[in-house]
């Protein structure tokens, strides 16, 4: 049993239904207890949505467990094939149902509905969330671009590849000089019948030469930023000048997946999601996939080089007099300056914290004072990374591991998830979230990618705005006693963010995070440290007691702290 | 209408009501897909109120998972719950289900050394694997008595529906509750209420003089109120049929009542407990008549806005009933179809007579032919959890999503108006809202 107090994942079959609400006419029948409906409110509550998730559960109860719970299952999953008549049903266990083994796969099979039925195996006591909408992706794609899926099942089959290039909801906008491509952005966006000789040019279109075409792979329900972030990338691919053939699973039906090898190659915007099924297309059809995740200005350069070879064009011209983003000026003019270097602490899943990581230091100017990921599957990429930053790689699921991580690297900002905003407040650091699992309030309205040029916008703001601004942190250091500008105050740009915790090393149970033994602060020696500022103190004491502590020192004097700080400012 | 039901007459002022009310109407039960909550849910507001007890739940993740999504914005304070996650070697035997749980208890009371009483929660994989809890409790009780009392308790979907787990709670509790001494009479009120509503019936209870009343669950875990064959017992909350069958057990008798929902209801509530002490009946009435007054006054600018609203409640709380009795005796609502998981008739004996006969009543749930006959009703104000809420929105009705009634103080004379307020304030907001 392992103790938690909260959890980075749900269980896998909140990943199954990330993918089956993400998609149109897939219904997912779960064989689960009373209670379980609970997950409906993840996707109508925190992600807003206006319908309920296309999920029937059994809802089975203590008295139910008597009888027959696998002809409960038969049943309603006929009642929901006839009530919703989706395309495609997927069939699962929740973790209690694992344990009473009704084979739902084996029932589904027996029920012999009209349209296919793929089971989901899914060990709930040793798989997670994102493992579960891997698979369940994983599953659908294989069934349905595997040709389970005739024409005539799927009238929606043979319809023309979805236009790139203008996203819903944003206009579209040339940032590029695109050499060598004829069509412009606005090719295929309008239906060739609302068009005079629509038809006609569509049709000579495809006799002469069509734009490269990719599918955009990863996006769900109930992932950060997926909305936004792929807008911003079909509008990139777009400019570039390719075409969109299926977004999956977001938005799309099983008969969009049975069209997923008629495109050129793959986009794997979230490799957690959509790794296993890109390589599986790859095996099938030959499809390459991209293997750059476009977040941060240096990312989406790669990227779009990456697609360009892909997709066998030239590589489009960055026009100087048009600026992708601007995260690059805001980052070089003089105003953040004082961001340089500044203790930065990453955690989240992997692809966001590994991103982070690079963005952070490369785009920002931080420094990385620590590393982590929940995702197991992606442990290796952050080992590697973290040991080019010269930092620790936390690996790890354990929340009570992270707070301890993070109180032992005081940084002075954290990018993390919604968890990490509890350790943080405790801790009474700034904290910006970078990955899943978010609150309500990282579902915005308002256009907010990740990824892409926009997306480097979003970074830019977010992550500067925890922070105490330039002059503000100036004055805190000359003036310590100001009755209403002190480090108690809460930062005067900020509502929340107010600290909790009066100082962090005391206001937190962690053994290892103690003062070590036999080191005593001198009362002056405590004093001159309050001088220092809050963001920057914990870190002093740490380095002053472990100075103190190496040289056998009694009692930390003023002395010592200016000594320990001549000695590791070297 | 019996005498008896409305003991106060004409002073209420209320519609007529016909003769027997629900008492013998039909009820419709249903089987089928039910979109509730499992009895876990209750620890949100639970480990609010013992400030000194934590609940371990032994589960799964979906059931951690559960309760972090249950408790919404309050996870950013420090939680007096947590889970056992099982993994797959407590499942495969590997490992004794019971070492790894002493393990986590051990880690979990070290970690927070304030925690008096420990509650180990039963969940669906530990039910359905018969992890016996009772006895674990048992055992780690006697490694860590006197300084931690450890008890526990199902709050499993399979056997709970959301505030079942509040129930079964209690009813945990009433074997430690110290013997009441002597045969003087006392009276434990049951159900966790906020605090304010609890300090105002504590008042209304002194006016009427009766002295010796107590509250179950404290707000602290050593503060066990007595009881015995001398206890007399009110029920605050309509979903607590086993800790009456518990407290019966050990003597106590139920006091039949109303729940203290509206003025009215506060008013039978309060009656019932001080006919039953032998309170002189002028006296109740000096101590129950000026905040019912007030009650009232502020009901009446609701009752303007609420009066002829057609009203639907999906199953939720059970507390469906007393608040359909109370919308539509004293706002006017007009109750289409009222809902509810469970209805212990006896509980809500003096409940169902002041319905409206023509009430549809309902038990259990199929969520989809539920929503067909929603659909077919369009009501004003559709009462459902959650995961049916933004979808009715989008359909075009007005609902009150109804976890928000047990996160609320509602019941007592001060609250009756909030309560009121709960109800029309989607309806204003619809009014308000010109996009």
């Amino acid at each position: 049993m392992q103790l938690t107090v909260w959890t980075y994942e749900g269980p896998p079959h909140v990943g199954a239904m990330r993918i089956a609400t993400a998609m149109e006419g897939v219904h997912y029948v779960l064989h689960a207890p009373q209670g379980d409906t609970y997950a409906d409110l993840l996707f109508t509550m925190i992600e807003r949505r206006d319908k309920r998730p296309p999920v029937t559960y059994t809802t089975f109860e203590a008295r139910d467990l008597g009888k027959d719970t696998a002809e409960l299952f038969q049943s309603t999953l006929i009642a929901a094939y006839e009530r919703f008549l989706p395309q495609a049903v997927l069939v699962g266990s929740s973790c209690t149902a694992e344990l009473i083994q009704d084979d739902p796969g084996g029932l589904a099979q027996a029920a012999n509905l009209p349209v296919p039925v793929v089971p989901l195996e899914l060990p709930s006591y040793q798989r997670k969330e994102n493992w579960g909408a891997a698979e369940t992706f994983y599953q659908l794609v294989r069934a349905m671009a595997g040709g389970q899926v005739s024409q005539s099942q799927n009238s929606d089959a043979a319809h023309s590849p979805l236009p790139a290039g203008i996203s819903p909801t944003r206009g579209e906008n040339g940032l590029f000089e695109t050499p060598g491509t004829p069509f412009s952005p606005l090719a295929g966006e309008m239906s060739p019948e609302a068009t005079e000789g629509g038809a006609l040019a569509q049709a000579s279109q495809s006799q002469t030469r069509r734009r490269p075409r990719c599918n955009i792979l990863g996006p769900t329900a109930l992932g950060f930023r997926h909305r936004d972030d792929v807008a911003e990338i079909r509008k990139l691919l777009g400019e570039i000048g390719v075409d969109v053939a299926v977004v999956a699973p977001l938005g799309a039906t099983p008969g969009d997946l049975a069209r997923l090898g008629e495109a050129d190659f793959n986009v794997v915007l979230y490799p957690e999601i959509a790794g296993v099924a890109a390589k599986w297309l790859k095996r099938q059809f030959g499809q390459e996939f991209t293997t750059v995740v476009p977040i941060g200005v240096g990312a989406t350069r790669e990227f779009v080089a990456e697609v360009c070879r892909l997709a066998g064009i030239a590589a489009p011209e960055f026009a100087p007099e048009k600026p992708q983003s601007n995260l690059p000026w805001f980052s070089r003019s003089v105003d953040s300056n004082y961001l340089t270097g500044k203790r930065v602490f990453v955690f989240g899943d992997a692809t966001h914290a590994l991103a982070a990581a690079r963005v952070a230091t490369e785009e920002f100017g931080f420094t990385l004072c620590g590393l982590g990921t929940y995702t197991r599957e992606l442990a290796r990429d952050v080992r590697t990374a973290a040991k080019e930053y010269g930092v620790e790689p936390l690996i790890s699921d354990d929340y009570l591991e992270v707070e301890a991580a993070i109180a032992e690297a005081q940084p002075e900002l954290v990018l993390g998830t919604q968890m990490e905003r509890h350790i943080a407040k405790r801790l009474g650091i700034g904290c910006a979230v970078i990955s899943a699992p978010v609150h309500v309030q990282d579902y915005p309205a308002r256009y907010s990618p990740q990824m892409g040029f926009e997306g480097a916008n979003v970074l830019w703001d977010s992550w500067v705005h925890p922070l105490v601004m330039g002059l503000e942190e100036h004055l805190l250091g000359m003036f310590r006693e100001d009755f209403e500008f002190n480090d108690e105050a809460v930062p005067s740009h900020l509502g929340s963010g107010a600290r909790t915790a009066p100082e962090p090393a005391e206001g937190i149970q962690v053994a290892d995070c103690e003062a070590p033994a036999g080191v005593g602060w001198g009362v002056d020696a405590e004093a001159e440290l309050r001088k220092i500022p809050f963001f920057v103190r914990g870190k002093a004491r740490r380095n002053t007691e472990k100075y103190a502590a190496e040289r056998g020192l009694a009692e930390i004097t003023v002395e010592t702290l200016y000594d320990a700080k001549a000695h590791f400012s070297r | 209408m019996s005498p008896s039901l409305d003991p106060l007459g004409a002073a209420l002022q209320s519609p007529p009501v016909p003769a027997p009310g629900c008492s013998q109407a039909p009820v419709l039960r249903e089987r089928g897909q039910r979109e509730v909550f499992c009895g876990l849910t209750g620890i949100v507001w639970l480990h609010r109120k013992i400030q000194d007890a934590f609940f371990l739940v032994v589960g799964s993740r979906t059931c951690a998972h559960l309760m972090q999504s249950a408790a919404g914005v309050m996870i950013f304070a420090e939680p007096r719950f947590a889970t056992a996650v099982m993994e797959e070697r407590d499942l495969a035997g590997l490992a004794d289900a019971n070492e790894e749980l002493d393990a986590a208890v051990t880690k979990l009371l070290e970690r927070r050394p304030d925690i008096k009483m420990l509650f180990l929660v039963g969940s669906c994989p530990s039910e359905v694997i018969k992890l016996d809890l009772s006895r674990a409790s048992e055992r780690l009780s006697r490694q860590y008595a006197p300084d931690v009392r450890i008890l526990s308790y199902s709050g499993s979907g399979i056997e709970t529906t959301f505030t079942q787990g509040e129930d079964n709670c209690l009813a945990a509790l009433v074997p430690t509750l110290p013997q009441a001494e002597g045969d003087e009479p006392n009276l434990l009120v049951i159900g966790a209420l906020a605090d304010v509503v609890e300090d105002q019936f504590a008042r209304l209870f002194d006016a009427l003089g009766m002295e010796n009343v107590r509250f179950l669950p404290p707000r602290r875990s050593r503060d066990l109120p007595p009881v015995g064959p001398s206890t007399r017992f009110l029920l605050a909350q309509p979903f607590l049929g086993e800790t009456a069958r518990a407290l019966e057990e050990r003597g106590a008798q139920r006091i039949a009542a109303p729940f203290p929902l509206g003025a009215e209801g506060t008013t039978l509530w309060l009656k019932a407990a001080a006919d039953a002490f032998g309170v002189d009946p002028m006296r109740i009435r000096s101590a129950t008549a000026a905040p019912e007054a007030r009650a009232k006054r502020a009901l009446e600018p609701y009752r303007a806005e609420l009066d002829g609203k057609r009203l639907f409640f999906f199953p939720d709380s059970q507390l469906e009933i007393p608040l359909a009795r109370m919308l539509s005796r004293e706002l006017g609502m007009e109750l289409t179809e009222v809902g509810t998981p469970y209805l212990h008739r006896q509980h809500l004996s003096e409940e169902l007579p002041l319905l409206p006969a023509e009430t549809a009543l309902s038990e259990g749930q199929d969520v989809d032919r539920q929503l067909d006959r929603a659909r077919a009703i369009r009501p004003d104000i559709a009462v459902c959890g959650l995961g049916l809420a933004n979808p009715l929105e989008a359909e075009g009705m007005t609902t009150k999503w109804s976890i928000e009634l047990l996160f609320t103080p509602i019941q007592g004379y001060e609250q009756a108006a909030d309560l009121a307020a709960l109800f029309a304030r989607p309806l204003d907001r619809r009014t308000r809202l010109r996009i």
